[in-house]
């Protein structure tokens, strides 16, 4: 377990003047699912695209499989499964024949597991791919994908817009494809529910950096939720170590801390009193605690934003 | 028995946790017995559509407290219960939980005499002999 899928070392994209993706620094485990969180804008899919060498870094490297990103054959790309978001698929071919096309430029092509696929999703093989909803497409896609057998699986937001029968078709073929121990997924999704069951890492991305990069179970101890009542309108706060965003509804003032510690529970008694409470936080709260953080304004933040991250 | 194990995405509880409580509660309450076997990991983490990974988390959380034993090759077993804690230590980890207890019901206004009578409902219901 101790190989490398992913890798990125200061990882930087401008596009103009404007930075998409800045510093971005991580290690992905072989044999892991990680989800890749973060609002749309927030710079997924230009990362994705670096990883997969499809759009050159301004500053900084990648690599998937050991290899960098710039210098990707086509050798090396056959290792890696990649599905673009809207999952492309030709609309006038069968999806039989789809099947055809993409097998033969892969010697190593596995056609149960395409069959297993298909079939989760309740895609018969003589089917137009026209012809067929927006779940079974994206199920056709993916199968079109995984079934080249593949090391590392890149899925951009391979959910979006799925009917429920279809993510849990889904997550059950991410799922089985992890099986052997050995494979990589990294996927970007909205569905949080889905990426707590299915994920063991997760990587949050806010405005082009990565904040968090944990296990999904530490992520869950290490973020906590306070809130009290508070007498005054909603203000400046003074600073408090680890918080992540605060935020006011009618006289409710909730904080969301990573970290909490004796420092800033005092911090918060401060501001809030005696009503201080400690609420139990989900997997989502969680994680929509950073990503609300674009949406605030920075004022009552600290400069350096408080990163989650463990290995 | 078959053990039938339920998770939600989105609670409070993370999932590796939702299995470790299910399963010390059906061992608790002679739901499985001793000796008994559970799920594989693989098979229980198809079964419940999440990561192995997650499931392996919480067998490990439950040998290291002793309600599971692996044997080599044949998978996961109720484990004869085995207290790896001296008295003094599970005394100080059910007084941390404890004091969690208290502070929350004076926040929330509850009398002693209810949390009292609560806790011993909760202790009948769950040490029901099986079958029951």
């Amino acid at each position: 377990m101790s190989s490398i899928a992913i890798s990125a070392n200061n990882l930087t994209r401008y596009f103009g003047r404007n930075p998409v993706v800045r510093q971005v620094s991580f290690e992905i485990p072989a044999g892991t699912v990680t989800g890749l969180l973060g609002l749309n804008g927030a710079g997924k899919s230009t990362l994705i695209k670096m990883l997969m060498g499809l759009l050159a870094p301004t500053r900084g490297t990648c690599s998937v499989l050991g290899v960098d990103s710039t210098t990707l054959n086509s050798a090396t790309r056959a290792r890696i499964g990649y599905t673009i978001e809207g999952h492309f698929a030709y609309g006038s071919m069968s999806v039989r024949e789809s099947e055809q096309l993409q097998s033969d430029s892969f010697p190593s092509w596995n056609p149960t597991l395409f069959q297993n696929t298909i079939d989760r999703f309740g895609i018969s093989p003589s089917s137009r791919i026209r012809t067929l909803s927006r779940g079974q497409r994206a199920g056709v896609s993916i199968a079109l994908t995984m079934s080249s057998d593949p090391e590392l699986l890149i899925l951009d937001d391979p959910a979006l817009g799925l009917d429920p029968v279809s993510r849990r078709a889904l997550n059950e073929t991410i799922l089985q494809f992890m099986e052997d121990g050995q494979r990589t997924v990294l996927l970007s999704s909205h569905l949080l529910d889905d990426i707590e069951r299915v994920t063991d890492r997760v990587l949050v991305m806010v405005d082009g950096r990565i904040l968090v990069h944990s296990s999904v179970s530490s992520f869950l101890e290490r973020v906590s939720i306070w809130t009290c009542d508070s007498s005054e309108e909603p203000r400046q706060l003074p600073p408090v170590p680890g918080l992540i965003h605060a935020y006011q509804a009618g006289r409710r003032l909730t904080m969301a801390v990573v970290d909490v510690d004796q420092e800033s529970q005092a911090a918060m008694v401060r501001i809030c009193g005696q009503s201080l409470m400690r609420s139990d936080s989900s997997f989502v709260e969680s994680v929509v605690a950073y990503l609300s953080r674009s949406r605030s304004s920075h004022s009552f933040l600290s400069k350096n934003p408080p990163a989650t991250s463990t290995n | 028995m078959a053990l039938t194990i339920r998770i939600v995405a989105g609670s409070t509880a993370p999932i590796y946790r939702q299995i470790v409580d299910q399963i010390t509660r059906s061992v608790a309450s002679g739901e499985l017995a001793v000796g008994e076997s559970v799920p594989s990991v693989r098979q229980l983490a198809r079964e419940l559509v999440i990561n192995p990974n997650t499931v392996a988390k919480a067998y490990a959380e439950l040998v290291d407290s002793g309600f599971l034993e692996t044997q080599a090759g044949k998978g996961f077993f109720v484990a004869k219960r085995r207290q790896v804690y001296s008295k003094s230590e599970r005394l100080r980890r059910i007084d941390e939980s404890i004091d969690q207890l208290v502070n929350h019901a004076v926040t929330l206004d509850i009398e002693p005499e209810v949390i009292v009578q609560r806790l011993q409902q909760r202790f009948e219901k769950n040490l029901k002999p099986a079958g029951d």
